[in-house]
């Protein structure tokens, strides 16, 4: 006997506020924070030693796949556990190049972002049926398959099995008086702002406003003309696009991909990135890969034995302080200002 | 052929395992209508919790006893006390919540017991079922007290007074609000009874698999495709999933060449996503009509 | 009201913010003192203390533990010993980064006893480009150590899985040469490494002696299916190599199951503590393996002399620990063989010197080893210890048996 109840709407579900208006009115003070985030960033290799600018370039790396899944699960409303695969299938993508083909590391990153735009496209046209816990599932599938995909005993020549291989580090051009660890931070920064602007005007296009209809109201999307199945594909395509550039960048700073580098935990971390930043503010990605990559550190700086009750704890904390993340604090700052 | 019944076999008898599991992953959706990912943390702890009781000196039946009232208590605390602050907030935030207690649990359980793994007794022997190689008498005891489970839940949702609220509590809060239905006291009870669920088939587990602070986390993902294969909304559909995925598991481990050592949880779980593609809510789950 | 709630979350989450960026920032910038000085030497270490490899964080805390005995009976050569140890969740990208924390940041030394496989395939890189020692590290995994032309910085220092995989191979062809050899192996970095020193060890004999084999992953809570699987081959030898859950689950399953083939098991999981006991001691009777540590809960070791200096570091220092596990062994002997590195180094507490005398043990025996093994390296031969007994479990402890075998497993 098959019973009906009413489901929550993938809106719902994901239940998160259209771009609230004291954040567009607040364009002046975007822009003027833009302007100070960006010179605080050129200036950290001035700063900083070389170890920290690695972490910093990191961090950056985090952001931009955590930016990837933002478009999907915040502006389209898909949830996806699975994001590590496309992570992972970018770094190798990245690694399978400079290693066998001796391609410069620079033409890795379009690469990687074809073939991950390809596998998330591909992927997400069965996903089409599944809806929120059913797609996490899927997703979570996903990211649970990855590491032993790439253990196969049959792709080891391309993959380099559990040994993973081995990247050499690129060099900055000559002309420049950077060494590689600044070199690569601002080629990081560089490809991370350029990524950021374009998810932007994504965003504030019709395709942007056809992406977060079909999120908060996919029937309503539907009956005014929009295409469910292309659209949400494409957010999928387009999501493993940005995640897939972060993994080939990630490869490229830590010079070593393994499977034991791409698990379900690395999933797990963007998730809570995407959750701290703020879900469906793109800026917040920055604020989500501070936070994956800096506070397992201080809970470790806390108490060894004890770090991941510390990390829990300090998470718990801010989502009591922040429940929608950073976006949260943001908007009840500059709330506070137009009051 | 003999090779092949012993596979399904012994994919019954882990699929107990999975089987469990899934029935406590079902017993919270149906409470508070999303995944737990901490469930098996939970289970982890309250198994450790018994290990220590018994280190104690009590008696296995006490020991049992006191665990699952314990988890319960502690399954009511986490809803009331930890989850109350960030009630109204968006369901990603609840998640990383239950992420952030499941690293809780699993730190805290390393530190107290440490990671070495321990052996936990089984009230039914270790011995094998009539002398029969194939299946042990824990594991055959393992598939009663499921289906026992199984029994007892289908009885408490049906027919008595307490589970018709918490079935509405969870589908439909303001209308059983409007009734009289204490709803945020539904959540808790649903939330307790899925701490002592997680908690028994925890003490099932931990003697096939040995007792350590990381032994969930496998056996969460299998329990999780299990739920979702059999329907989300069924327990019966769980239990079902749960033994299909073993012995699906086992099969795809032993008769496909080359790859199939290798791939057995990813085939298990690609072919419940194909599964869901043509169904998606599952076997025997309801399907879901959105209203416009 | 609204204001209010927020202008008290707004100064509550500022200063968290604040707090957590200062602390973050303040940990980045550790101002230390270069390397050695004439008071302190600075070791590092990476250790997976969260993980799925958190049952290895104990030999992270043994080492600890002796460098504060060390420190307390006055140092090494005058100069006490700074022990550093980070948690890399046995996560590469993390190892990687802690690498280049203590290198940069906190400016040790060297790196002494990292753990992991893929941890360290991650770091080799970057510790021989940065010319800093990566000595000792904590796995049998033979790449570390084959290549000290390449990897002049990277140094093993247990008998590598091959040379274990060789030493089996040589006992079965000497003991049961017409075995049906069935292997259940842990699909990874280490679990392959066993196997492939197997194979070389049987040669040509490797594909007809070899009629099945079962790999697993970690992820997998069992592995019944895979012994029924051997089972039903035909098998008659059980190559067992698995890490300790694993192999307590397969002696567990083989005597339920009631099979009962000549069972041999690595050398990873020959500990009584964490594999035997779980697994029902009368399970396990019969099982081989091969050691090269003494076991302290066997209680022939008990009134062991040479162990007298082991027994009281216990007591004193990790005086809770479970001295069924063979980690504590493990830790004791690989910080006595640094230590031993250290002292003949003398004053001159240079990386390159280090590295030298890493390259120069004649002869070194840590109490823990067994009589008749001893740890030597020449600049050209990095495998520290390559020497292994066979023993047999009783069902209390371990017997050994046989000469010290030893296996020259250079590719």
């Amino acid at each position: 006997m098959a019973e009906t109840t009413l489901a929550p709407t993938a809106g719902e579900a994901v239940a998160t506020a259209e771009m609230p208006r004291s954040l567009r009115r607040g364009g002046r003070i975007a822009l003027i924070s833009g302007i100070v985030f960006l010179v605080v960033a050129i200036s950290i290799p001035l700063f900083f030693r070389n170890f920290v600018v690695f972490q910093f370039t990191q961090m950056l790396v985090y952001a931009i796949a955590i930016l990837g899944l933002n478009l999907l699960t915040g502006i389209n409303g898909q949830f996806s556990l699975g994001h590590s695969a496309f992570y992972a299938l970018g770094a190798y993508t990245a690694a399978i190049l400079m290693d066998q083909y001796s391609v410069n590391y620079i033409w890795t990153l379009p690469a990687a972002g074809v073939v991950c735009f390809i596998a998330g496209f591909l992927f997400g046209l069965p996903a089409l049926r599944l809806e929120g816990i059913y797609l996490a599932l899927a997703t979570f599938a996903l990211a649970i398959a990855t590491p032993q995909i790439l253990k196969l005993s049959p792709l080891e020549h391309w993959t380099g099995g559990v040994q993973g291989i081995v990247i050499v580090k690129p060099d900055p051009p000559s002309w420049l008086p950077l060494n590689q660890d600044q070199w690569l931070y601002y080629f990081t920064l560089a490809v991370a702002l350029i990524l950021y602007i374009l998810a932007r005007n994504l965003v504030k296009s019709r395709t942007g406003r056809a992406l977060m209809a079909i999120r908060d109201n996919p029937i309503a999307a539907r009956s005014m003309g929009i295409n469910l199945s292309l659209y949400k594909s494409l957010a999928f395509g387009t999501s493993a696009l940005y995640t897939g550039i972060a993994g080939a960048l990630g490869a490229i700073i830590v010079q070593f991909v393994a499977p034991d580098s791409f698990t379900l935990v690395l999933s797990i971390a963007f998730l809570v990135g995407l959750v701290v930043g703020g879900v469906g503010w793109l800026p917040g990605a920055i604020f989500g890969g501070a936070f994956v990559l800096f506070v397992p550190n201080i809970a470790e700086g806390v108490s060894k034995g004890l770090s991941g009750a510390v990390y829990g704890v300090i998470l718990i904390l801010l989502i009591y302080l922040m429940p929608t993340g950073a976006a949260g604090f943001v908007r009840a700052v500059l709330s506070r200002f137009k009051a | 052929m003999e090779l092949l019944g012993q596979q399904v076999l012994a994919g019954i008898a882990t699929g107990a395992i999975y089987a469990c599991m899934a029935l406590a992953v079902v017993m919270i959706y149906q409470a508070i209508d999303h995944l737990n990912f901490a469930q098996g943390e939970m289970a982890m702890f309250s198994t450790f919790i018994a290990y220590q009781l018994m280190l104690w000196g009590f008696p296995y039946g006490i020991a049992f006893l006191l665990t699952i009232v314990i988890s319960f208590a502690g399954g009511v605390f986490i809803d009331r006390v930890i989850f109350k602050p960030i009630h109204d907030a968006p369901i990603l935030s609840h998640v990383v919540v239950f992420i952030a207690l499941l690293a809780i649990l699993n730190s805290a359980a390393g530190f107290i017991w440490d990671f070495t793994v321990k052996s936990f007794p089984s009230p039914f022997g270790s011995s094998p079922l009539f002398g029969s190689s194939l299946i042990s008498a824990h594991q055959a005891g393992m598939v009663c007290v499921t289906l026992l489970l199984l029994l007892f839940l289908f009885f408490f949702f049906r027919y008595t007074r307490i589970g018709l609220s918490m079935r509405a509590a969870a589908a439909n809060p303001a209308s059983a609000r409007l009734v009289g239905v204490r709803v945020g006291w539904m959540n808790a009870l649903g939330w307790g009874m899925a701490a002592a669920i997680g908690a028994i088939a925890g003490i099932l587990i931990a003697p096939v698999v040995f007792l350590e602070p990381n032994m969930m986390i496998s056996i969460l993902l299998y329990g999780f495709a299990g739920a979702v294969l059999g329907g989300l909304t069924s327990p019966a559909g769980a239990v079902i999933g749960g033994f299909t995925v073993g012995v699906v598991e086992n099969l795809a481990g032993t008769f496909i060449p080359v790859v199939g050592g290798e791939l057995k949880l990813p085939i298990a779980l690609m072919l419940i996503v194909a599964v869901l593609v043509f169904k998606p809510s599952g076997l025997m789950g309801r399907t879901v009509v959105q209203r416009v | 009201m609204l204001s209010h709630k927020i202008s008290r979350r707004g100064v509550a989450l500022g200063i968290v913010a604040a707090g957590t960026f200062a602390a973050s920032a303040a940990m980045a910038q550790n101002i230390f003192c270069s390397d050695a000085t004439d008071t302190e030497i600075k070791l590092g270490n990476i250790m997976p203390y969260s993980g799925p490899a958190s049952a290895y964080g104990i030999i992270g805390q043994v080492e600890a533990a002796y460098f504060k005995m060390i420190n307390d009976q006055g140092g090494i050569n005058g100069r006490k010993i700074n022990f550093i140890s980070y948690d890399d969740g046995y996560s590469p990208p993390k190892a990687v980064e802690q690498a280049r924390k203590l290198v940069e940041s906190d400016e040790v030394l060297f790196i002494f006893n990292p753990l992991g496989t893929p941890t360290n395939s991650a770091t080799m890189k970057y510790m021989n480009a940065k010319k800093v020692p990566q000595l000792f590290v904590a796995t049998g995994a033979t790449k570390f150590s084959e290549d000290p032309k390449t990897n002049h910085w990277t140094m093993g220092w247990q008998p590598s899985y091959q040379t274990e995989g060789h030493i089996y191979a040589k006992y079965i062809l000497t003991n049961h040469p017409n075995a049906k050899i069935g292997v259940l192996y842990q699909n990874d970095d280490y679990g392959k490494d066993v196997y492939k020193g197997l194979k070389d060890g049987l040669g040509d004999k490797a594909k007809t002696m070899i009629v099945a084999d079962a790999p697993y992953e970690v992820s997998d809570p069992t592995i019944d299916s895979q012994i029924l699987k051997l089972k039903a081959s035909g098998v008659d030898l059980f190559m067992d190599i698995t890490t300790p859950k694993f192999a307590a689950q397969a002696i567990k399953k083989v005597a339920e199951i009631g099979w009962k083939p000549t069972h041999i098991l690595n050398n990873v999981s020959a500990s009584v503590g964490s594999v035997f006991k779980p697994a029902g001691l009368e399970n396990g009777i019969g099982v081989l393996s091969t050691g090269y540590l003494k076991d302290p809960s066997d209680p022939k070791t008990k009134d062991d002399p040479t162990l007298k200096d082991f027994f009281a570091f216990l007591d004193k220092y990790m005086p809770d620990a479970d001295r069924s596990n063979l980690n504590l062994a493990y830790g004791y002997g690989v910080t006595q063989t640094v230590v031993q590195v250290l002292k003949q180094c003398g004053d001159e507490l240079t990386r390159e010197n280090v590295m030298k005398q890493a390259a120069n043990l004649k002869n070194f025996r840590s109490a823990v080893f067994l009589e008749g093994i001893t740890a030597n390296t020449t600049p050209n031969d990095y495998f520290v210890l390559e020497q292994l007994q066979m023993m047999k479990f009783t069902g209390q402890s371990w017997d050994f048996f046989g000469p010290i075998l030893s296996s020259e497993a250079k590719s």
